[in-house]
């Protein structure tokens, strides 16, 4: 069984942060569940449990950030990017202070917790503050990747993670770049723009479809902010169509980033968002969240067979 | 080991000057707030003129002494003390919260030297200057922390958050020090949200609680070094004060928290700040 992205992300702080005096990691009394409590274990005097006080955390991270150190900050993408926007906003984004956001349990992943602590807003929330990189991890080297690049890049970041597993994307020596999206199949017809757990599920549906000889191209934009403009415009020029695909709402997410491309370039290339509409979601096994928000494999290849229709 | 009382009444005097410029500023622009840069007066002139350790020169020196003034509103008096200091040109104050200007409505690390992170949206300096008092500690560097907090500011929850981490992380390289001025912007404190028995609050969040006279140089001076002794426990400092300190119609009125000036009642102030010794 594979490891979970939340494993993985444990692992990596660990892997690039034990020997870097200036990695700190706070944790709100969640670090059992966000698996920073794996850095815990092998570097404790740089761990710190604030206990259940997110803009605390924040406060702090931005205090340790002045002082020269990167600070992770870990608890649910929900309360993250709810309790932490003053400090994100006052602190990272305004002050310049590269404090990394790690937004556990992205999307549905914390399924049967409901929806108090389903996080469908986080990536508009803070694609929304100036001065703040946003991405999604969507597989486990590209989770592990941006841990590296988050201690190597001196910029105030926000990554959403996952409670669960991820299918592979990626090969482990795969090269990334911020802001740069990256096309995980070529196809014709139709271009699907997603990330996090869509992307794979993207590529999935995409492989269906062409055996019944539609074409899908498959695009991995896993930073959100930047975003990758050019690769956008090019997939409007060479596919007829565009679909994007997201854990999050419809509004303010990946969606909105590339409808933002499209209509400030003038390109008219039709768009179909598959996202979760305005509305709150449910208890239930994580399966079954995502069937029933039509975010599964099937339902990503019905839409795009109603677009190229 | 005190302050002179030569030196007190020198900083006192000083004092005296920076209220005649900072309200001159505010009437120049007609903007900013009066009220709390008055009553912080003595507690930053204390801390940036004789305890904390600061250099003009080079800003970011390691060894500072980190000033974190998280009710950031009272920037007004904060720039004043820190343009005396030589952090920036004098002349730089005219352009008070004016576009293109690095004296931005709330202090703003980024663009005015001697300011250690942004503050104006209150509750959060002191998770910041937690964070920094631990970082000073993992580093080994004996440098203190100050942060000065407005008392209007405690109604906000994430004060007791970082509160109780100062005490569980036992911050003995924390200062904090309360600008207890009993007005916030709607009313009294006790009107809008009484904070009832302050010193027992921070006594039970876990710090040593200190009082002082908040407009004495000598008695904030005393004050900050009996905290520097305190080991293994934060120490807050409630320093009383009177908002619009000086100006007799702004006393105690959060009328003045930020309204702007008119000629008449500037006249008067200036009138009433000149007489003082």
């Amino acid at each position: 069984m594979a490891a979970t992205i939340r494993e993985v992300y444990g692992n990596a702080l660990v892997k690039y942060g034990k020997d870097d005096d200036r990695v700190v990691v706070l944790d709100a009394d969640v670090s059992s569940s966000t698996k920073s409590n794996i850095f815990a274990q092998t570097s404790g005097e740089r761990f710190f449990n604030v206990g259940i006080a997110e803009a605390n955390m924040v406060a702090m991270a931005a205090g340790f950030a002045s002082e020269g150190k990167i600070p992770f900050v870990n608890t649910f993408a929900v309360f993250i990017s709810t309790l932490g926007t003053l400090g994100a906003r006052t602190f990272a984004g305004y002050g310049r202070a590269p404090i990394k956001f790690m937004g556990a349990y992205g999307g549905m992943s914390d399924a049967f917790d409901g929806a108090t602590h389903h996080a469908i807003e986080d990536i508009a929330i803070m694609r929304a503050i100036p001065g703040i990189t946003v991405l999604v991890a969507s597989d486990a080297v590209l989770t592990d990747w941006i841990v590296k690049t988050a201690i190597e890049t001196p910029a105030a970041m926000y990554v959403r993670l996952s409670r669960d597993t991820m299918p592979d994307l990626y090969r482990p020596d795969e090269k990334f770049e911020l802001g740069k999206g990256k096309i995980l199949k070529e196809g014709r017809d139709a271009t699907i723009i997603a990330c996090g757990i869509m992307s794979g599920f993207s590529l999935e549906a995409a492989y269906i479809l062409e055996k019944e000889g539609i074409s899908v191209r498959v695009v991995d934009m896993f930073s959100i902010k930047p975003i990758d403009e050019a690769l956008i415009k090019q997939c409007a020029r060479e596919t007829k169509t565009i679909l994007t695909a997201e854990e999050h709402s419809k509004i303010g997410g990946l969606g909105s980033a590339v409808a933002e491309v499209l209509a400030g370039n003038g390109l008219g290339t039709p768009l179909t968002m598959i996202g979760i509409n305005d509305c709150y979601t449910q208890s239930g096994p994580y399966k079954d969240l995502l069937k029933a928000y039509e975010l599964d494999v099937n339902s990503i290849a019905d839409k795009v067979k109603s677009c190229i229709r | 080991m005190g302050i002179s009382e030569e030196r007190a009444g020198y900083l006192e005097n000083l004092c005296r000057q920076f209220r005649i410029d900072v309200i001159t500023q505010l009437y120049a622009v007609q903007t900013g707030h009066p009220g709390g840069s008055l009553s912080v007066c003595e507690i930053l002139t204390a801390l940036y003129f004789e305890k904390a350790r600061n250099n003009p020169q080079n800003p970011n020196d390691p060894g500072r002494d980190r000033i974190i003034l998280s009710k950031g509103h009272a920037a007004p008096m904060l720039y004043r003390i820190l343009a005396e200091r030589g952090y920036f040109p004098a002349d730089d104050l005219k352009t008070l919260r004016q576009f293109g200007s690095h004296l931005q409505g709330h202090p703003c690390s980024h663009g005015t030297k001697g300011v250690e992170v942004p503050t104006g949206p209150l509750g959060l300096g002191l998770g910041v200057a937690v964070g920094k008092a631990l970082s000073l500690q993992l580093d080994k560097n004996p440098a203190y922390v100050y942060c000065i907090l407005g008392d209007g500011e405690l109604n906000e929850g994430t004060i007791w958050e970082s509160a109780m981490s100062a005490s569980k992380f036992k911050l003995d390289n924390l200062i904090v020090i309360v600008d207890r001025n009993h007005v916030q912007l709607d009313g009294t404190d006790e009107e809008i949200m009484p904070l009832l028995d302050l010193g027992k609050k921070f006594d039970a969040f876990g710090f040593r609680t200190f009082s002082c006279e908040g407009h004495s140089i000598a008695d904030i001076c005393d004050t900050i070094d009996r905290a520097k002794d305190v080991r293994s426990m934060p120490s807050v400092i409630i320093a009383e004060t009177v908002k619009g300190k000086g100006v007799s119609y702004m006393e105690g009125q959060n009328a003045w928290h930020g309204n702007p000036i008119n000629s008449q009642y500037f006249e008067r102030a200036i009138k009433e700040l000149e007489a003082t010794h």
